[in-house]
């Protein structure tokens, strides 16, 4: 199974105008077409007329030019850049309950510290953790959280902007 | 100037030209047709919702402006999703407006409440849920724009009824029209990159068998004209989709006719051995490629399309033109003269005399009818073209009946063919033809239709009648569902599978007749060409002819879905003849191998 955090998929930040509907507009898109996303996350931005969408896209499932160009067709879709992995920086947030008697603990919590994760909740069997970073980060964490039995978890899908110095490049629905 | 949301929406239609709204009443849209009683557009209600979507396409065919159609909420909504869809495949400008239950009522599950915006969403090229009566002007001025610029195609604005409500204090407002659009994320006005036209006429001058494989698209940016004068300077051949019957001459000498499916074998063959395709307005629809691996393998590609999607969905183009044809074509032209126009063009008349050779080895053709026969669909489909004059407007259903107008009309105006091609809606064409009509008084009209087809919208010739609007109907009655019924001969054993309709049941004659109808039912051959003439002197009511066809009439050429262009079938009569002459093209080859 591909894991979140492969640098395979392409990610596409897209400002949308703030109006109702926009994000089932892009969801529906993707359906229709038949896209798979791997991830998405919305937030506004600091313009309140506009909103952005980082999505990771699976482009084993359709060629990313057409998917850019698909959403350029949405009429509140403002704008497309593409984050290629080197050249953007991405993070994504985990919160898990990992199971932690007594017994291991001190282990979990060990691993914990290792990521510079933070404990949020301890009981006498569980424990609530979280961890900011790479998408690769979070997946090792991920990974190594399995041994110990993750009873719940839920990963924030990645959000990512351009690394300073750097512009990415526009794709632009035109090409050159 | 204060009014309410209705008035204020029957005023943004007449600021954007509206001549005619199709539409059907209701509930929750029952506020907007109230100041409808006392405006200047003219309103025909339909007899269904789906009719009046399809009226309002044919009259966006036929004048190249956007139909509006307004229907009520629920399950007038969903009856509009035919037309709806029908018009995004097929690019047709077009704004629907659907009455809603009140903004305090959705999403209760209230009467006659479905989520409108949500069921169109991606059969639309937008659509817009207005929630206050402020907005209404704004959210007709994009849908207008949205629908008629780029490529064009269908935008639903959706009305909650407290918006609209005269009697709601908040749904009055100070009216005023947006003279533009504020929509940051749309901008179809694309300037073209001559240094990509420069390109694509390179590859015009170096190639030695060019197609121009012509779209929906041309007719779209109303670029007939200069598509002539550029096929002419290039010297090029051109063939014409479903979607672009009347876009060239069918008479010029340079059109080789309809590719595809049921294209004829010199348009089909001309686009498998091109060297060049210039895609112009076209999309390379599977119905006009066959199998995509195995589409016009030596050609190099131009795709001009507004649409940049268009570019590489299906088949990777060498130079890809975003733009309007038109204006494409325009700049095209200009280089092109600038060149030397057509002295700069080498010989080709190798190409040329492998073009009419195809053309006068497989033309179009059919077994005549026996004499006690019933009647070939071609012959009548001759007859009709040859009663009637060069700028009738036909528009035609889904089926067997649609194949034999596009093969065998003789399209030689832009604007005069109106059909399903993308979606192929079934009863498609007695609406399209009433929109037209309605567009066109003083133009003949004439509906090809087959009997299933009928059978679903027949009841809007109550329409025609009530309103009017004096439409001819060409029904081909061979008893079956007869492009189901080839299939099923062809490709399932002569199984025939539900699709037997019977010539008599309905009476057709009495049906059209009960409708308002002038009515004649023809099934000698030597009755089409009178019976026609008949039909064609009334005008002062819809006419329906039955023409009682043969059920086993089938339509050739034919590639089979998913087969390659290569193998098109030919009529049986040209068959043998085929044959050889793929037997001594291998032959060759072979030697051009050795």
């Amino acid at each position: 199974m591909t894991r979140p955090g492969d640098l395979a998929h392409h990610t596409l930040a897209v400002l949308v105008e703030n109006r109702a509907g926009v994000l089932a507009r892009v969801a529906d898109l993707f359906a229709r077409r038949g896209y798979n996303i791997v991830s998405l996350a919305v937030a506004p931005t600091s313009d309140e007329r506009f909103s952005r969408i980082t999505i990771v896209v699976d482009v084993e499932s359709s060629p990313l030019e057409q998917i850019v160009k698909q959403l350029f067709k949405l009429i509140n879709v403002v704008e497309i850049v593409e984050l290629a992995p080197s050249e953007s920086v991405e993070r994504e947030l985990i919160i898990a309950t990992v199971s932690a008697p007594k017994s291991i603990r001190s282990q979990v919590v060990e691993l914990v510290n290792i990521f510079e994760g933070k404990i949020l909740a301890v009981s006498s069997e569980q424990m609530t953790v979280s961890l900011d970073g790479s998408p690769r980060k979070i997946d090792d964490f991920e990974a190594l959280m399995v041994d110990y039995g993750i009873v719940e978890v839920q990963r924030s899908g990645r959000i990512a902007l351009p690394k300073i110095g750097q512009i990415a490049p526009r794709l632009s629905a035109v090409e050159a | 100037m204060r009014m309410n949301g209705g008035q204020a929406l029957i005023k943004s239609l007449e600021l954007e030209g509206t001549e005619i709204i199709f539409g059907y009443p209701g509930g929750a849209i029952l506020p907007v047709y109230d100041p409808i009683i006392d405006s200047g557009i003219r309103h025909i209600l339909a007899r269904h919702e789906q009719g009046a979507g399809h009226m309002a396409e044919g009259y966006a065919h036929a004048t190249g402006r956007p139909g509006v159609f307004m229907v009520t909420s629920g399950p007038a909504a969903t009856n509009a999703v035919t037309p709806l869809a029908d018009a995004y495949l097929d690019s047709v400008p077009m704004v629907c407006i659907t009455g809603q239950v009140g903004l305090a009522a959705i999403g209760t599950d209230a009467f006659q409440e479905v989520d409108t915006t949500g069921i169109t969403r991606s059969i639309t090229k937008h659509n817009i849920l207005v929630t206050r009566a402020e907005d209404i002007p704004r959210a007709l001025k994009e849908a207008f724009y949205i629908a008629t610029t780029g490529r064009p195609g269908p935008v639903l604005v959706d009305i909650p009824k407290n918006i609209v409500d005269a009697t709601n204090p908040d749904a009055y407002f100070e009216f005023e029209y947006p003279d533009s659009v504020d929509l940051p994320g749309y901008k179809p006005d694309v300037p073209v990159d001559e240094a990509a036209v420069a390109a694509a006429i390179t590859l015009m001058l170096a190639a030695e068998r060019p197609v121009l494989y012509v779209g929906g698209g041309v007719l779209k940016s109303r670029g007939a004209d200069i598509l002539r004068t550029l096929a002419e300077i290039v010297q090029m051949p051109v063939v014409t989709t479903l979607m672009a019957r009347g876009a060239f001459p069918d008479s010029h000498e340079l059109n080789l006719g309809m590719p595809g499916m049921h294209g004829n074998y010199t348009a089909i063959s001309a686009l498998q051995k091109a060297d060049l395709l210039v895609a112009m307005g076209s999309r390379f629809d599977d119905r006009v490629t066959g199998k995509v691996g195995a589409f016009a393998p030596d050609a190099k590609i131009i795709h001009v399309d507004i649409d940049p999607a268009e570019h590489g969905k299906v088949r990777r183009p060498d130079v890809p033109i975003v733009g309007d044809c038109r204006v494409v074509m325009e700049n095209m032209v200009i280089q092109l003269n600038a060149v030397g126009g057509a002295d700069a063009f080498g010989d080709r008349s190798a190409w040329r005399q492998q073009l009419s050779g195809w053309q006068e080895k497989f033309p179009l053709t059919y077994e005549p009818s026996a004499p006690g026969e019933l009647l070939k669909p071609q012959f009548v489909m001759e007859k009709l073209r040859d009663g009637c004059p060069s700028d009738t407007i036909v528009a035609s259903g889904v089926g067997r009946h649609q194949m034999f107008a596009s093969q065998y009309w003789k399209f030689d105006h832009p604007y005069t063919w109106i059909n399903s091609g993308g979606l192929g809606t079934m009863g498609f064409s007695i609406p399209a033809a009433i929109g037209a009509k309605a567009a066109f008084p003083d133009r003949m009209v004439w509906a090809v239709d087959g009997d299933g087809c009928f059978q679903m919208t027949a009841q809007e010739l109550v329409t025609a009648s009530v309103n009017k609007i004096p439409v001819k109907i060409a029904l081909l009655n061979n008893a079956y569902l007869g492009m189901v019924r080839q299939w099923q001969e062809m490709f399932y054993e002569n199984r025939y599978s539900e699709v037997y309709l019977s010539h008599d049941m309905p009476d057709y004659v009495k049906w059209a007749e009960s409708m308002g109808c002038a009515a004649f039912r023809v099934e000698d051959s030597d009755e089409v060409e009178a019976v026609i003439a008949k039909a064609n002197a009334i005008n002062d009511r819809p006419v329906v002819v039955e023409f009682r066809c043969h059920s086993e009439e089938k339509v050739f050429p034919m590639v089979a879905a998913g087969a390659s262009n290569d193998d098109v079938i030919v009529d049986p009569s040209q068959a043998a003849l085929l044959q050889s002459e793929r037997l001594h093209q291998a032959g060759s080859q072979k030697e051009t191998l050795r």
